[in-house]
């Protein structure tokens, strides 16, 4: 990897405990040390149980590690308070999840706003940008359609157009094809790879599937909250 | 932002019609009641008013009363009323006097008798008053024909008479000029009276009272002699009366502490010495006052009922969110995790409530108004809440929603938004 590269996630020795105190008390994670670069696509990969969607949770800003440092983009969000995370998850990450979390009876279009709504975006401008991201995802015939009116295909890709409309420095897809057939799944997984490389976008993408984590520039394996390997995927470029 | 808010609140509320309608029926109910008795209360005030305004509002009413004894007890045994006793004369010429700043003037007024009036095939029944001038006035009679009586005539207790056009229409054809100056003829123990007609004044089926079964043409109509008259006729040497009525000039002194200060005067001058009456006053505007206290209170006492079933509803209107919001809780960890802040879940959720409140408060409003129309309707009055009062009412709902919305949302606020995404 190139050094020269913008960092954008530098985290360094993240520790994970819950039951702090307690007899119950459990290490999920052991000190882990993550860096992405700007325009990079990585991969995490690991078995249920291995700490991937805790250290997830911490690199989406929904959870603070028990120890260690992490700079996103440049902030130190360690010492950021419960509305500071909320602002820099609105502009900073976009999340995929796997089972797309559309708001129920609003339209496709309502929901690619809604993170312009709490970063206080204008209305006018909030459905341009919307619908030109609609586009983006090929979903732009279909923006006044409800989730339940959509496939699950279709929602995930309604669900990327959301996550990229406040330009965030990185996207957080857990599992997006999850919930898919493998032929959707391809699909999404093209997108991803079509973004990435069109349009630069940086993402990390948390799976159990080593295939489908193999395409990607950059694999991490995760096993018992240790980062046990880190190896150049196929889709490497130096 | 706000409008944003409204929006999502009625696209949640509408995707549960029935439940919706359901949590609003509290508030609806509780609103609508009190809008309801608000009207209600006002039609009940009206309608008093206009009763006791027939009445006149500035009569004081005079009556004897039985004095209480040196111990401030009321005897079983009271004696029988004496002529004595009773209100005479000098008496009311002197209260005239001595109050002619506020007093217009005593109603005198006695029944002579009724009886019917023939004259061939024709006749008209009628009911004979002997009358002074005050209450005349009273009595607000629209003279069509001739005139009324007047000072000379109450004076000189002159042989005249004024009768509706009622009888003028059973006896004369309804022809008034033809009446005048013709006489009526009474019987009153074994003694023949006439008196001249001199006016015929507008009958009006109200102020005549109303007979069941009788035919319209036979139902007796008031005709009216001078006081004096009918004292005469009726060869009375009684001059006292045992109640009066005394009509208040509408001026500094309220007719209720007017009523006081006749009724301490009358004891002290007249009624000092004697040993089983005295003179007790009071006024219609004290009755009024009382009646629409009264009014007042019963009003309240039912709103408090209203106000309870708004509380009722409106607690179901906060058991109503927690059920949204544990429904929703993966909605509300996505919106967390996109950037809303705790602050904004809170506000999204306590304008939803606050939407289903104003929501329900308006139909309840609605409906009360309606409800209190159609009541006061029945009752034979008219009566509309205070616009004040509608508009606290409304307001009322804006607190209700804000009230009971506010623990659920704060509880919205504050779910744990990993927990929130993770939940089934």
């Amino acid at each position: 990897m190139t050094s020269n590269k913008k960092v954008i996630i530098d985290a360094k020795g993240i520790v994970k405990r819950f039951n702090i105190g307690k007899p119950n008390e459990l290490e999920i994670l052991h000190g882990i040390d993550l860096k992405v670069y700007e325009g990079e696509f990585v991969s995490i990969v690991g078995t249920s149980g291995s700490g991937k969607s805790t250290l997830m949770n911490i690199i989406g800003l929904l959870d603070k590690p028990t120890e260690g440092s992490y700079v996103l983009d440049g902030i130190d969000v360690i010492k950021a308070r419960d509305s500071e995370l909320s602002h820099i998850r609105n502009q900073q990450i976009g999340f995929v999840f796997q089972t797309y979390n559309l708001i129920a009876r609003t339209s496709a279009l309502k929901n690619v706003e809604l993170p312009m709504l709490y970063g206080g975006v204008k209305a006018d401008e909030r459905k341009v940008r919307a619908e030109e991201l609609l586009e983006l995802v090929d979903m732009g015939a279909r923006k006044d359609h409800t989730p339940d009116e959509l496939s699950g295909g279709q929602k995930q890709r309604v669900a990327i157009a959301r996550s990229l409309v406040n330009r965030p420095s990185i996207i957080l897809a857990d599992e997006p094809t999850g919930a898919l057939d493998s032929k959707t799944g391809r699909l999404i997984m093209d997108l991803f790879h079509k973004l990435n490389e069109e349009q630069g976008i940086t993402i990390v993408f948390i799976t159990h599937s080593r295939e489908l984590a193999e395409e990607t520039e950059r694999v991490l394996t995760l096993k018992d909250g240790c980062i046990i390997d880190e190896r150049r995927g196929l889709r490497y470029v130096s | 932002m706000f409008l944003e808010n409204v929006r999502l609140a009625i696209t949640a509320l509408k995707s549960n019609k029935v439940r919706t309608f359901l949590t609003m029926l509290g508030i609806i109910i509780g609103l609508a009641s009190v809008i309801a008795i608000m009207s209600v209360g006002s039609a009940m005030n009206n309608k008093i008013k206009s009763e006791v305004g027939e009445m006149g509002a500035n009569n004081i009413s005079v009556y004897l009363t039985q004095k209480a004894n040196d111990e401030g007890e009321y005897d079983d045994d009271v004696r029988d009323m004496k002529e004595k006793d009773y209100f005479n004369n000098d008496m009311m010429i002197a209260l005239e006097k001595n109050f002619s700043n506020d007093v217009s003037g005593i109603v005198l007024s006695q029944e002579v008798g009724s009886t019917k009036i023939t004259d061939k095939k024709k006749y008209a029944n009628i009911n004979m008053y002997g009358v002074n001038v005050t209450a005349m006035n009273q009595k607000k009679l629209k003279v069509v024909a001739g005139r009324n009586l007047e000072k000379s005539d109450y004076s000189s207790g002159a042989n005249v008479i004024i009768v509706s056009d009622k009888y003028v229409k059973n006896l004369f054809d309804g022809n008034n000029e033809a009446a005048l100056g013709k006489s009526v003829e009474i019987e009153l123990n074994d003694n023949y009276f006439s008196f001249s007609i001199v006016g015929v004044y507008e009958y009006s089926a109200s102020a005549g009272g109303f007979s069941a079964g009788v035919s319209e043409k036979d139902i007796p109509t008031d005709c009216y002699i001078p006081f004096k008259a009918s004292k005469r006729i009726l060869r009375s040497s009684k001059d006292g009366l045992q109640e009066m009525t005394i009509i208040a000039k509408t001026g500094d002194v309220a007719p209720d502490v007017l009523a006081t200060n006749i009724q301490n005067w009358l004891n002290e001058n007249y009624y000092k010495t004697n040993d089983a009456y005295e003179a007790y006053c009071y006024s219609m505007k004290a009755e009024l006052d009382q009646m629409n206290k009264m009014v007042g209170s019963i009003t309240l006492a039912i709103m408090g009922i209203g106000a309870i079933s708004l509380l009722v509803g409106g607690i179901g209107v906060m058991n109503i969110m927690i059920v949204t919001i544990s429904e929703r809780t993966r909605e509300i960890g996505t919106r967390k995790a996109l950037g809303a802040t705790n602050g904004y879940i809170r506000m999204q959720f306590i304008t939803e409530a606050v939407v289903v409140c104003v929501m329900g408060g308006v139909i309840g409003v609605i409906l009360g108004l309606i409800l209190g129309a159609v009541i006061s309707n029945i009752m034979g009055s008219v009566g509309a809440p205070s616009p004040l009062g509608v508009l606290a009412c409304l307001m009322f709902s804006v607190l209700f929603g804000v009230f009971f919305g506010y623990y659920p949302a704060n509880k919205a606020a504050k779910l744990n938004p990993i927990e929130a995404l993770r939940y089934e």
